[in-house]
């Protein structure tokens, strides 16, 4: 391996979960094979908790306790922490998160965005401070890129995916996305059972990755009431783009992202960033 | 106090909507995914107009919708009137979206370190994005 100057990344793609996990850690000089081992504990991290929450396995905790085979008891405690943590979230969202779909325990809406948020907290632990996970398009970000500059986000446009309609950028920050396109359209309104209308996608970003990918999906699955409530919701900014193309964002989210000009009547297609 | 607002927003949603589907479907056809052009050109050619929809009457008020538009887009959804009885005053203009292209981000040179998108599974376009982006 070749030396490094002080910012150059240490990457590492890995596919679990059913879809593709990102990290990027910008280690101290001569702290490269560090963040090795600690991207290596991560990624077992993420394995383990695919083996024990998937829904998808027969054999998987989460999979057993559904089928009554398995008494909460008997599992690990990990499963009883997040099976909380569900209930903490339909309790916040109204009853539009929830971790029983179609009659069947599935926590998978929390399950990502808090395996990257540990996952983000074991790298801490092992000294790497500056570091970037994504998993599936929940981002979690520490630290900076390089001394002095923020993480960027980029958000794909729901309509046209080949193009951002936002960037968002911070130093400890949490984004997820919910959309019509995300995973089939698996999101729906838990109250009519339909899918939710309004919204083609909802950026939420906050401090806790656990949190913002629960209220994304939450917010996604309100359609037209999701506005109010992220308003109203403290320590939350949103970013969404209608079915119908058109943009709005709560008060703060400003402060992170790129927004199109807001002149009243006069609006532009250009964000006041790059304007 | 809730309802109120829920449902306030609900009928400005439902009236974007109804606009929406009117010009968003003409949009799709001439807009070819490799080029950033055609969005361009109707920015300087068309156009702006303000259009004020009818008041509404509801049992919590009028409620009055203003849209410019340039050609068959519409570039902002403002209300003219929206009772608001319980101090929550939820921003409710629309802008359209922006599109930031590729060429665009570069030209600017925003270096963009992660993507967020719900396509993700569904479209494989920002797993090939950000698998180029882990190449830096």
């Amino acid at each position: 391996m070749t030396s490094a100057p002080a910012t150059t990344p240490v990457r590492h793609v890995e596919p679990v979960m059913g879809t593709v996990f990102s990290f990027d850690v910008r280690p101290a000089p001569g702290q490269d094979e560090q963040a090795r081992a600690a991207i290596g504990d991560a990624v077992e991290w993420l394995h383990w908790v695919d083996a024990t929450f998937s829904t998808y396995r027969a054999d998987s905790q989460i999979s057993r306790l559904d089928r009554g085979e398995l008494r909460i008891e008997a599992c690990d405690p990990r499963v009883a922490e997040v099976l909380e943590l569900c209930e903490v979230e339909y309790s916040a969202s109204g009853g539009y998160f929830s971790s029983v779909i179609g009659g069947r325990l599935d926590p998978s809406g929390l399950v990502k965005g808090w395996s990257i948020e540990q996952a983000s907290q074991l790298l801490r632990s092992h000294g790497c401070t500056n570091h970037a996970i994504n998993g599936g398009g929940d981002v979690r970000t520490v630290g900076e890129p390089s001394p002095g500059a923020l993480w960027q986000i980029g958000v794909t446009h729901p309509l046209q995916p080949d193009a951002l309609t936002t960037v968002i950028s911070g130093s400890d920050l949490a984004v997820a996305t919910s959309g019509t396109a995300e995973r089939g359209g698996h999101i729906r309104d838990p109250f009519t059972g339909q899918p939710p209308v309004g919204q083609a996608s909802i950026t939420v970003v906050g401090a806790d990755l656990t949190r913002v990918d629960c209220v994304a999906t939450a917010a996604f699955a309100m359609g037209p009431g999701a506005q109010s409530w992220l308003e109203r919701l403290a320590g939350f900014e949103a970013y969404a783009v209608t079915e119908a193309g058109l943009a709005w964002w709560t008060s703060g989210f400003p402060r992170y992202g790129t927004v199109p000009a807001a002149t009243s009547g006069d609006a532009t297609e250009t964000p006041a960033h790059y304007g | 106090m809730r309802r109120v607002l829920l449902a306030l927003i609900s009928t400005v949603a439902g009236l974007v909507a109804l606009l929406g589907f009117k010009t968003h479907t003409p949009d799709t056809t001439t807009t070819p995914s490799t080029s950033t052009a055609p969005t361009k050109a109707a920015t300087t050619t068309a156009a702006k107009k303000t259009l004020t929809g009818s008041a509404i009457d509801t049992r919590y008020g009028a409620v009055q919708v203003q849209i410019t538009v340039q050609g068959k887009k519409i570039l902002a959804v403002t209300a003219v009137q929206l009772p608001d009885r319980d101090g929550h005053s939820a921003q409710i203009s629309q802008y359209s979206a922006p599109v930031l292209s590729q060429e665009a981000l570069a030209a600017q040179s925003a270096s963009i370190d992660m993507i967020s998108g719900a396509t993700y599974t569904s479209d494989g376009y920002i797993q090939s994005l950000q698998s180029a982006i882990d190449q830096m």
